[in-house]
């Protein structure tokens, strides 16, 4: 399928990469999170990986690390894309802003820090943007409650915000 | 909705003839009239409902018909505010400073699940439904509903509406 | 009214950069920002300066949702991220767990999930050109545009019980199969399309007015769209070809011949018309699809994921178990991860799947080209007149379902 393309990635990678496979169709990376800015310099230049699709990240709250930082890559010349993951612990979740790489890195990391509270260093502006000013917590952890409402608008009367912790 | 207005007795006090009264219930039935029939929308569109309203404002359903034809995009020259679709708690506090820019007589109406109740989005992010933080007049099911529901909808708001009482010159009248 | 009502948002800068220019704020509830786009810019005139594009109003916590249903119940949800287009949402998300699940489509689904794709394909670019061209002032284009539609939600009812968000889509299959007559009417509408888009090209193509405010406003280089993640018909006005139906084929988009339009200057313009041809390739697909499909069942013989026949569940006991574990647990996926993206009809629509095994996903993580595309939006509205923002803003085609989750 693509896995003459994906050996002389992972070839070009190199040492930057912790560990490496193939699953579904995609190249998934490991890395250390310290080893982001090499990497992703080597995927833009030398593998021709254009497009940063995604920036997101998962909540194992039984592991340590925590949180896995997951990026996603894509070629428009060889047309195959890359899953780079990176872990990092809840007392320091701190990883690489790919904004001067990639344009669309900007919008992402600002969902992805103001979700699950990871902070990537050189994005100046990581206000929120799904959620509001205000809004104390990270929802997409898996300790925030689903229910957990912080309304602006104090409700009419007759509303209760205990209303909901039955549903 | 109007503020409390004071209730008429049914034994005139205060003065107040029988052809007085007589002279309100066919001022109400006038302005209930012209003002059903020359409603000004508001369209507070957010999501997935927008299809429906378009659907319901372009041929063949046609809300021209009922006089609701033509959107007014500034709270002080319309008087129906519309919630089309689901209002998040981001959302709310510009709903509400919507809803109090708009002059009397208002009228609001929640189209679809997400604006009556919250829909199925029982969450963190989602308002479970508009009526927590403003009144609202007619509630629109479905999600999204189909145009004849939410003409449905706009036929009851009328009804609504010529049943009213209107005042307009003074606290009695 | 004493209350003083909180601002949901910080802008990025409040204070003008010289003392003749000023500040305002464009939305949310707007009706050319499409319900939930909040723009703040400084102008100098008429001029924009700069803009800081606020999303976010309709962030509906789908991801936090999901977590909490079934890998069957969560369809629904899915639905309502690109709202215009729903059928290619629900496609895209049970390729990805079938794919995780290791389950192959039976062809008659592969068929027919091709050509209900392309349908709300040809939906949602009607929407997104009829509410362009209402908003600058073709009201009769908006007309016919919308009529067209309503046939088709009203044609798709037919089929899926509902309008507009159908929830069709199942892991293993689809829902039902066509009803009779269906695609007899679908010939019927497409020639009745093919009119009003003729009158439509009329009436807008070469119209003085149109050309003058939408050429060379909004304008995407190539290098630029790609640095800021822009994908499908955005991507195409730029003169890039890239079209994941053609580059990394799935369905059956393989066998099909179809076009992949570009434009040549990516200005308003060009967008619009990347969407006009689009439309025309879409109906050209959907008539060599309605040839190719085959009969035979829509529902694939897994029962990992399809729920076995009533006559079985209600006469032995294997199979009533298998049901009642099939809803209340939900279809077991192996655990793991995927990252599956289909072509939607704002570019590339992607769902990062994470399973720990069981019938509940762990997470559900949508790539949704609405949101990278506002990332990127300033580059489109900067520079150009205040007026120009409204056909700029209505070329992007932001949904706001898709890009707020």
């Amino acid at each position: 399928m693509a896995t003459p393309i994906f050996e002389s990635i992972q070839s070009q990678l190199g040492s930057l990469a912790t560990a490496s496979s193939v699953s579904h169709g995609t190249l998934v990376v490991e890395i250390a999170p310290a080893a982001l800015s090499g990497l992703v310099q080597t995927l833009k230049s030398a593998c021709k990986f254009d497009m940063l699709l995604d920036v997101t990240a998962i909540d194992w709250p039984g592991r340590q690390p925590r949180f896995d930082v997951v990026w996603h890559f894509y070629s428009t010349t060889h047309r195959v894309r890359v899953r780079v993951k990176a872990r990092v612990p809840e007392s320091d979740p701190v990883v690489d802003s790919l904004t001067q790489h990639y344009g669309s890195a900007a919008f992402q990391e600002r969902e992805c820090h103001e979700m699950y509270g990871i902070r990537f260093n050189g994005n100046a502006d990581l206000r929120p943007l799904l959620l509001y000013e205000g809004f104390v917590g990270y929802p997409l952890r898996k300790d925030y409650p689903k229910l957990g409402e912080q309304p602006l608008v104090p409700y009419r009367e007759g509303f209760d915000i205990a209303d909901r912790a039955g549903v | 909705m109007s503020a409390a207005h004071p209730t008429i007795p049914i034994s005139p006090a205060g003065g107040k003839s029988a052809a007085f009264e007589y002279l309100t219930t066919k001022k109400d039935e006038l302005c209930g009239w012209a003002r059903k029939f020359s409603l000004f929308p508001y369209p507070f569109v957010t999501a997935c409902c927008a299809m429906e309203f378009m659907s319901v404002s372009s041929t063949p359903y046609d809300t021209d018909r009922f006089g609701a034809a033509l959107p007014r995009f500034s709270p002080r020259q319309s008087d129906l505010l519309m919630v089309v679709g689901t209002v998040t708690h981001k959302q709310a506090p510009i709903l509400l400073k919507v809803y109090e820019q708009m002059c009397e007589p208002k009228w609001v109406m929640a189209f679809g699940v997400c604006a009556t109740s919250g829909g199925f989005y029982q969450n963190y992010a989602a308002l479970a439904g508009i009526d927590r933080v403003i009144p609202v007049d007619v509630y629109i099911p479905g999600c999204p509903p189909r145009p004849e529901t939410v003409i449905d909808g706009i036929m009851q708001l009328q009804d609504k509406i010529a049943r009213q009482k209107h005042i307009i010159l003074t606290k009695d009248f | 009214m004493d209350m003083k009502i909180p601002n949901p948002v910080r802008p990025a800068f409040t204070t003008p950069q010289r003392d003749d220019t000023v500040i305002v704020n464009i939305g949310p509830s707007h009706p050319a920002t499409h319900g939930t786009i909040q723009i703040i810019a400084e102008l100098d005139g008429e001029k924009i300066l700069r803009t800081d594009v606020h999303c976010g109003y309709l962030h509906r916590g789908f991801e936090k949702e999901c977590e909490d249903h079934t890998w069957h119940n969560l369809i629904p949800y899915v639905d309502r991220l690109n709202y215009c287009s729903a059928l290619i949402n629900d496609f895209a998300y049970c390729d990805a767990v079938e794919q995780m699940m290791g389950v192959e489509i039976t062809p008659r689904t592969k068929y027919l999930r091709t050509l209900l794709a392309e349908y709300s394909r040809l939906a949602d670019h009607l929407t997104c050109i009829a509410a362009t061209l209402m908003e600058l002032g073709a009201m009769t284009a908006f007309l016919y545009l919308v009529m067209i539609r309503d046939y088709i939600y009203e044609h798709i009812a037919d089929l899926t019980g509902a309008r507009v968000t159908y929830s069709f889509g199942r892991i293993g299959g689809l829902a039902r199969d066509l009803p009779d007559g269906w695609l007899k009417r679908l010939e019927q509408i497409l020639t009745q399309y093919e009119e009003f888009i003729g009158r439509v090209h009329g009436l807008v193509d070469r119209n003085r007015i149109f050309i003058d405010r939408t050429r060379d406003v909004g304008v995407l280089t190539t290098a630029d769209a790609i640095h800021w993640g822009y994908t499908g018909p955005i991507l195409r006005s730029t003169g890039a070809a890239r079209d994941l139906r053609k580059d990394t084929p799935y369905l059956a988009y393989a066998e099909l011949d179809f076009e992949v339009p570009v434009g040549i200057k990516g200005d308003n313009y060009d967008r619009y018309y990347v969407r006009m041809r689009e439309m025309d390739e879409s109906v050209h697909m959907i008539r060599q699809l309605i040839d190719m499909l085959p009969a035979g069942p829509i529902n694939v013989d897994d029962r990992r994921c399809t729920l076995p026949p009533k006559p079985l569940v209600y006469g032995e006991i294997e199979s009533l178990i298998n049901h009642f574990k099939l809803i209340m647990d939900g279809p077991r996926v192996p655990a793991g991860e995927i990252y599956v993206a289909h072509e939607g009809a704002n570019g590339e629509l992607g769902f990062f799947l994470v399973s720990d095994g069981s019938g509940t996903p762990y997470k559900v993580h949508v790539r949704s080209p609405s949101f990278v595309h506002m990332g990127g939006a300033h580059k489109m509205l900067d520079g150009y007149q205040l007026a120009d923002l409204i056909p700029t803003f209505g070329s992007i085609n932001m949904i706001g379902g898709e890009c707020d989750r």
